[in-house]
């Protein structure tokens, strides 16, 4: 867990970051959201105490960052920062092994570790660990990126624009895995982006961020719905809040609350002759993706199948309209 | 217009004439020049005693008709290489060959116009075979560059050069050619000159490393600070080296003159002392300018993610910084010594030793043969620096950027 207090940065009269405070729950990814200029990069380093606060305390699992040494307090927290900034000089498997090798670990532990990290992040040991990093391309130096700042194990990562330098099609892709490192490794994640969608989709909670001062700090759906601030609003764009609201559950979810309303759809063989038509919606997509497809295909329903494609249930356009109004 | 009509129109005379060989432009030149050396200007200047104006002779002069026609065949057929050949190993060859060719001609003639156990007369090498050298050795360097050698190939070429040079002269083949002859008189100073030339160099290039190092990575910390800084050393450099020396003299004079510590440590007016406190405020520049380059070529996002993995200030300077800046830093430290090997010889003006104490000395007496004697190991020093510094640079900075 990670408390902030009231921590405030100042440039001579500028303030950058004003009296923010904050808790991040441990186990989860919180999203620092905001324009440039807002304060949110600033906010993230003096996590890491990159920056020194002017005033205000980082508390993290109980131990003030004060106490001890900048340098041995980064050793503990992973970085990545928008274009990887990878070591030119050193290899992939070097470049991952960053830090380990200065907290002094034994070299067949940092072995083992650093294959381990590169096939999470599907980089083959084998053909990529004695690559030079301008030898590999901007999604697997990004991934690259990663695996150094998980490297030792760190209880947070903090990460500022990571994906920022990645092309759309890469960049998904890139945020789906993080999803899925979070929830192998449980690391307690603070992402700093400026991209709105980019927070919706990673943030169990997202923090908007303006002129240094925190607007609103709550879970993705409470921003959509009751916007604490106009530029909260306007951020999260009252157009198409509706998508946004759709776009945080998914079709599986949907479907496990009906199922738990209503009894009566439990009946497997209406859902084996159901299934006859409409398209396959994955229980992984979000209910604004099914919605897309249901609209596209011209269906009034669709099936939903698990990652192993078996049938569970059905979903509704109707039953996937009534999620995008406020309950 | 589409491509098939574009090849239709070709004349069809074009494709019929049997194609001209083309002509290399740079090989067309060298030929012309070396024809122009070899046929107007004098192969050899023989001379009653070493201060005495020469008589020119030509190569049909000097050799055997046989030998001299034979020689001339070799060099019409390298410029015919020169001119037609296109494969780079080909022209290098030749131009090898033509080097070996006009040495041997210039040892041969030395043998035949100096008579048996005269000590006294000179033969020295004439504008002829000095310019057909520069000729050959621009072939060769061209055909060198056309091979793009790896650093490593390119040490080694070095040297056998070296390696070649050093056995034929200690075997004595160009033992009565004119320099050699000065040689032969000076080996014990030539010796010790050779070792303060080098000392000089290294000694005052090692001691601006020392505070050029910590002054180039201080002007990168403090943006503010470094264009008074660099200024500063910009202007040491417009001070022409012959008034550096002579301005030195006079506070180091008195330094020594006053101060017993710094007398016994060497330290006096003309000399080794001033020699190397000029050269090393020359080296400053250079130095300080190539760190402040290499450092700033280093990403931000590098240094910055350095630090954000936990590393010290002195572990992201030394482990990170530094290394990534170790190439334009190299860089630096070849101009100097470049120019330091260079500057050095002017040094002997004030009595800082080296190779050029020959170069004075023969200016002194008029005595070409001995100024050759100074110059030329300077120029082979200069250039064997800077192919090993060039080598040494490339191999660090295989990884882009």
């Amino acid at each position: 867990m990670i408390v902030i207090e009231s921590l405030t940065k100042r440039y001579g009269s500028a303030t950058v970051v004003d009296a923010v405070s904050m808790t991040i729950e441990r186990n989860s990814i919180t999203v620092i959201v905001g324009t440039s200029g807002s304060g949110k990069s600033t906010l993230l380093r003096m996590i890491n105490r990159l920056i020194e606060p002017t005033s205000g305390r980082v508390i993290i699992d109980g131990r003030d960052t004060e106490s001890e040494p900048a340098h041995l307090l980064r050793r503990r927290i992973g970085y990545v920062i928008q274009g990887h900034g990878l070591f030119p000089h050193r290899t992939v498997a070097e470049n991952v092994a960053t830090v380990p090798r200065l907290l002094g670990w034994e070299p067949d532990r940092i072995r083992v570790r650093v294959d381990e990290l590169l096939r999470t992040l599907q980089l083959d040991p084998a053909m990529y660990a004695d690559k030079y990093p301008y030898q590999l391309s901007g999604g697997q130096q990004q991934r690259v990126g990663v695996a150094r700042a998980l490297a030792a194990e760190p209880a947070v990562l903090l990460m500022d624009e990571p994906f920022g330098a990645l092309d759309p099609i890469i960049r998904e892709k890139a945020q789906d895995d993080l999803l899925e490192i979070q929830r192998k490794f449980g690391t307690t994640m603070v992402v700093v982006t400026h991209d709105i969608d980019e927070a919706f989709r990673l943030g169990d909670r997202v923090a908007v961020m303006s002129e240094g001062r925190l607007l609103q700090y709550d879970r993705p759906e409470v921003l959509v719905m009751h916007p604490a601030d106009p530029l909260v609003a306007r951020m999260t764009g009252s157009a198409e809040r509706a998508m946004r609201l759709l776009s945080l559950t998914t079709a599986g979810e949907a479907l496990a609350d009906t199922s738990a309303n209503t009894a009566t759809s439990n009946n497997s063989a209406g859902a084996a002759e159901m299934a006859a038509d409409g398209p396959i919606i994955r229980a992984s997509a979000s209910l604004r993706e099914a919605l897309s497809e249901l609209l596209w295909r011209g269906s009034e329903s669709g099936t939903v199948v698990d990652d192993d494609d078996k049938p569970c249930g059905r979903l509704t356009v109707a039953a996937i309209l009534a999620r995008g109004r406020p309950r | 217009m589409s491509a098939p009509d574009l090849l239709l129109r070709r004349p069809p005379a074009a494709r019929d004439a049997p194609a001209l060989p083309a002509v290399d432009r740079l090989g067309a030149l060298l030929a012309l020049v070396g024809a122009v050396a070899l046929i107007l200007l004098p192969f050899v200047v023989f001379k009653a005693n070493r201060i005495l104006p020469g008589d020119p002779r030509h190569l049909a002069q000097v050799l055997p008709a046989g030998e001299a026609l034979g020689c001339a065949g070799v060099l019409a057929a390298i410029a015919a290489v020169a001119l037609l050949v296109a494969s780079a190993p080909i022209r290098l060859a030749a131009a090898l060959a033509g080097i070996v060719v006009i040495a041997a001609a210039l040892a041969a003639a030395a043998n035949t116009l100096t008579p048996p156990h005269n000590m006294i007369v000179r033969v020295a090498p004439g504008a002829g075979f000095w310019l057909l050298l520069a000729t050959l050795g621009l072939l060769a360097t061209d055909a060198i560059t056309r091979l793009r050698p790896g650093p490593g190939v390119r040490v080694l070429l070095l040297a056998l050069f070296l390696g070649v040079t050093w056995l034929t002269l200690a075997h004595g083949t160009f033992d009565k050619v004119s320099v050699m002859r000065e040689y032969a008189v000076n080996a014990s100073a030539f010796k010790v000159a050779a070792r303060q030339h080098v000392l000089l160099s290294l000694g005052s290039l090692g001691a601006a490393f020392l505070v050029a190092l910590p002054l180039g990575i201080f002007c990168h910390r403090a943006p503010r600070l470094r264009p008074g800084i660099l200024s500063a050393l910009n202007l040491i450099q417009t001070i022409p080296s012959i008034a550096l020396f002579g301005i030195l003299m006079a506070p180091l004079g008195a330094l020594a003159a006053h101060v017993r510590f710094a007398a016994a440590l060497g330290i006096r007016g003309i000399g080794a002392a001033p020699a190397v406190v000029a050269l090393f405020l020359y080296s400053l520049l250079p130095l300080v300018a190539n760190t402040v380059a290499g450092l700033r070529r280093v990403s931000p996002a590098t240094v910055e993610a350095a630090q954000g993995m936990g590393m010290t200030r002195w572990q992201t300077l030394t482990g990170v910084e530094l290394v990534l800046a170790l190439p334009v830093i190299l860089t630096g430290v070849r101009i100097v010594l470049v120019q330091n090997i260079g500057l050095v010889a002017i040094a002997a003006l004030i009595g800082g030793g080296g190779f050029g104490t020959f170069i004075f000395e023969g200016i002194g007496q008029t005595a070409i043969d001995l100024v050759l004697l100074g110059a030329i190991p300077t120029l082979v020093l200069a250039f064997s620096a800077g192919v090993l510094l060039d080598a040494l640079v490339e191999i660090l900075d295989k990884a882009p950027s």
